[in-house]
């Protein structure tokens, strides 16, 4: 396949610019689809790591009822901040922003994304966004204490600046949507000679649904954002009972985004997963169409489910009802991923290495939070559930335990690709059993806090809770010791780590059969593919073309 | 967990939602478990050595069969026991009594037909009730745990909670929905009375508002 790559320049794509600088202004003006997804690398992470300390000062709070370290308009904050930049700056732009982009294009065997410039565009979009969540912060008025939700008429009664906040997350919602079709544009033109469509890795599936629901369901979130800034700046009465709006209405036109987002939170997590699980038991996936295929499915169906958020908030029964049935129908499709996976390990030949390692994590946590969505998806249990710390730990066993955990597993993953170094897989290791101890410890006792009657969003709370909010804080101090060690393992490595060869796992698919670091087009002759994604006697002659 | 440990159930909604809570963890648990072991056996069974080579399994349709036929059984029975639950929840029996419930930012307000207004709410036990929820300002929810109810309550409309108390006590009624600097301190309670005691409470000519409960002064003082 790559015959003759010896007599190519042996330049990675951190030595070759596709533009004439250097230094700095060779990544700023960038259109290499790697370097784009780097860029996103740093920045969604640095969100992340701000996310995470909102987190443990909110968990530091908790440790005792009453004011502990911050006052109540603080916490709110705390809460409103957290929320979001752990959704709009770093679980839906992640995994599809960082890992989409460096390596959709090698997966599919071309040379770049369909679209470069707009590719380099979305990341300056999305930079934007989050520069106005900043400049929000310091604006008199204070920053925006609504909820991640943004509720009306809450937010259209508050003080604080609700308006360049939500406008941040308009303008994050452009960078989602370009990135979005740009992707569905690259799976469809640019795949290499002999790639059909069921050929294509199943992160790639995974990514091509995700993408069309950026494209089809940010809009509404857009429309809903500035009828929200009108009614603000202006009094049209759309939302607010005051004026003659709706409150209802709001809730619906954020949850029929929002909820779909939810899909595309998780569904790139997904397709990482059936990536890893066939590399590491060294065998094909099991079912592949109908992990392909119920990806679509939880594309679509993810989109007829938005009104199980608002089970009690006055809707009409029939409609909880509906509502309900169709929420139980979405987990279906998770579950047939699930067991698939599991499969995929029968008769494999495993090696547990890190990367294995976050997947068997995932797998518990992500089968957790599924579970407990069924007793959120139930009337009865949710009308008693409804905004209690059990819906908060439910979505945090989802979000964190799901696609937090799989962005762990694809940096651990494909590090050695992106950076041509290794870390160190010892440290590694531990990692994961401290990240997955920590976070039962900081998550689970939320479950028991929930039924027990604690509502969300609440800076203090009655003595007969305090056992478990102590037991979750130390959780968190835990968590926070992890996140230390997973990302100055990387960190470190990424200077310092010993070369890694092009294919230190033994993978089939295409980013394999390329350099570590790839060169700056990927592939020195683009490839033709003659087997289908995770064919594995191919290895042999694999270990031949990278001498 | 703790509701196991309680005892004879503060109403009739509490039983019907601990039901169906209990109905969906003991199935979650079971495929939870089955999950985790399987995954872990392979993991050890499978692993990577010498001479052990894998095998290629491209799927088994009857497989996909069975792991999608059997888990749209179960969820259905999840949906229809929890469509029951709710049934029990929402209806309202003939003859209900009625009361206003209102909220503002950040209090709780009772309102009895015959002029009463308190911040506490007062019922007689194993007797339904109806509240009428009204908001004066933003969204609130009114949420009792010991009875697994709550619904939002929202400027502009009129929602309505029922339920009916089986045991005399002091339940909490907490906000459940984000209502801005105070929403965590937005305690009151229901004082369920049995009906004589409560039948003399609701005759006292008064209309002047009761002091709060004990918990509601808890949560101040903290």
């Amino acid at each position: 396949m790559a015959n003759g790559t010896i007599a190519v320049s042996e330049k990675s794509f951190y030595e070759e610019s596709t533009n004439k600088h250097s230094g700095i202004l060779a990544w700023l003006l960038t259109t290499d689809h790697k370097r784009i997804g780097l860029m996103y690398l740093y920045t969604i992470s640095g969100f992340f790591i701000v996310g995470v300390i909102l987190g443990l000062l909110m968990r530091l709070e908790l440790i005792a009822p009453g004011e502990t370290i911050v006052s109540a308009q603080t916490y709110n904050t705390f809460f409103t901040l957290h929320g979001v930049i752990m959704i709009f700056l770093f679980i839906v732009p992640g995994l599809p922003a960082i890992f989409g982009n460096f390596f959709l294009p090698i997966q599919l065997g071309a040379k770049d994304v369909s679209f470069p410039r707009l590719n380099l565009l979305s990341w300056y979009v999305y930079m934007i966004g989050a520069v106005l969540v900043l400049v929000s912060l310091f604006l008199p008025g204070g920053p925006i204490d609504t909820g991640w939700t943004f509720y009306i008429p809450y937010s259209v009664r508050t003080g604080t600046n609700v308006s360049l906040a939500i406008f941040a997350a308009f303008v994050l919602g452009f960078s989602s949507i370009l990135t979005g079709i740009n992707f569905v544009t690259t799976v469809h033109r640019l795949r290499a000679p002999g790639m059909g469509f069921f050929r294509m890795p199943l992160f790639i599936w995974s990514i091509y649904s995700t993408a069309w629901i950026q494209i089809i369901a940010t809009p509404i979130i857009g429309i809903t954002i500035l009828l929200v800034i009108l009614e603000r700046a202006f009094g049209v009465g759309i939302f607010d009972p005051a004026l003659g709006g709706d409150p209802i209405l709001y809730q619906h036109l954020f949850w029929i985004y929002s909820h779909p987002a939810v899909y595309i939170m998780i569904l790139p997590a997904m397709g990482v997963v059936s990536e890893i699980i066939p590399t590491f038991a060294r065998r094909t996936i099991f079912g592949y169409k109908a992990i392909a295929f119920s990806s679509l499915a939880i594309a679509f169906v993810g989109y007829l489910v938005w009104a199980h958020h608002m089970f009690t908030s006055g809707i009409s029964d029939t409609a909880r009802i509906i509502f309900s049935l169709l929420t139980f129908i979405v987990a279906l499709p998770s579950g047939v991923k699930v067991f698939n996976w599991v499969a995929t390990m029968y008769k494999g030949s495993i090696d547990p290495k890190p990367p294995l390692l976050w997947v068997m994590a995932f797998i518990v946590l992500f089968s957790i939070g599924g579970l407990t969505g069924l007793v959120v998806g139930s009337l009865a249990t949710d009308i008693h559930l409804h905004d209690t710390y059990f819906v908060v730990a439910h979505f945090h066993y989802v979000m964190f335990g799901g696609t937090g955990t799989i962005f762990f597993a694809a940096l651990y993953y494909w590090f050695p690709k992106m950076f041509g170094r290794m870390y160190n897989i010892k440290l590694a290791n531990w990692g994961v059993g401290l990240f997955f101890v920590a976070f039962n410890m900081l998550y689970f006792p939320k479950f028991i806090l929930g039924y027990m009657g604690m509502p969300r969003r609440y800076f203090d709370y009655l003595p007969e809770f305090t056992d478990l909010h102590v037991i979750s804080t130390v959780g968190s101090w835990l968590m926070g010791i992890t996140m230390i060690i997973v990302f100055g393992n990387i960190f470190y490595s990424a200077f310092k780590g010993p070369k890694a060869p092009r294919n230190p796992w033994g993978g089939v698919t295409l980013e394999w059969h390329t350099a570590s670091p790839p060169p700056l087009e990927n592939f020195h002759e683009i490839p033709t593919v003659t087997r289908e994604p995770y064919d594995f006697s191919q290895l042999e002659e694999m270990n031949d073309e990278s001498k | 967990m703790y509701f196991l440990l309680s005892g004879q159930a503060a109403s009739r909604t509490t039983g019907a939602v601990d039901d169906v809570m209990l109905y969906i963890t003991a199935i979650s648990l079971l495929l939870l478990v089955g999950v985790t072991v399987t995954m872990i056996y392979f993991v050890f069974k499978y692993h990577r050595k010498k001479g052990h080579k894998p095998v290629d399994i491209h799927g088994n349709i009857w497989l996909e069969i069975i792991w999608i036929g059997i888990p749209t059984i179960l969820v259905l029975t999840m949906f229809y026991y929890g469509y029951l639950g709710y049934k029990t929840i929402r209806e309202v029996p003939e003859g209900a009594f009625e009361i206003e419930a209102k909220a503002r930012m950040w209090e709780w307000q009772f309102d009895y037909e015959n002029g009463k207004s308190t911040d506490t709410l007062y019922v007689p036990v194993k007797t339904p009730i109806k509240l009428n929820l009204e908001s004066f300002d933003v969204n609130h929810s009114l949420y009792i745990p010991a009875f697994r109810i709550k619904e939002d309550v929202i400027a502009g409309r009129i929602n309505y909670l029922a339920f009916t108390a089986d045991k005399v006590g002091t339940y909490d009624i907490a906000c459940a929905e984000y209502c801005g600097l105070k929403h965590s301190m937005m305690y009151s309670a229901v004082v369920v009375m049995p009906e004589q005691e409560f039948a003399s409470w609701y005759e006292v000519d008064s209309t002047k508002v009761e002091p709060a409960s004990e918990m509601a002064e808890n949560m101040e003082t903290n």
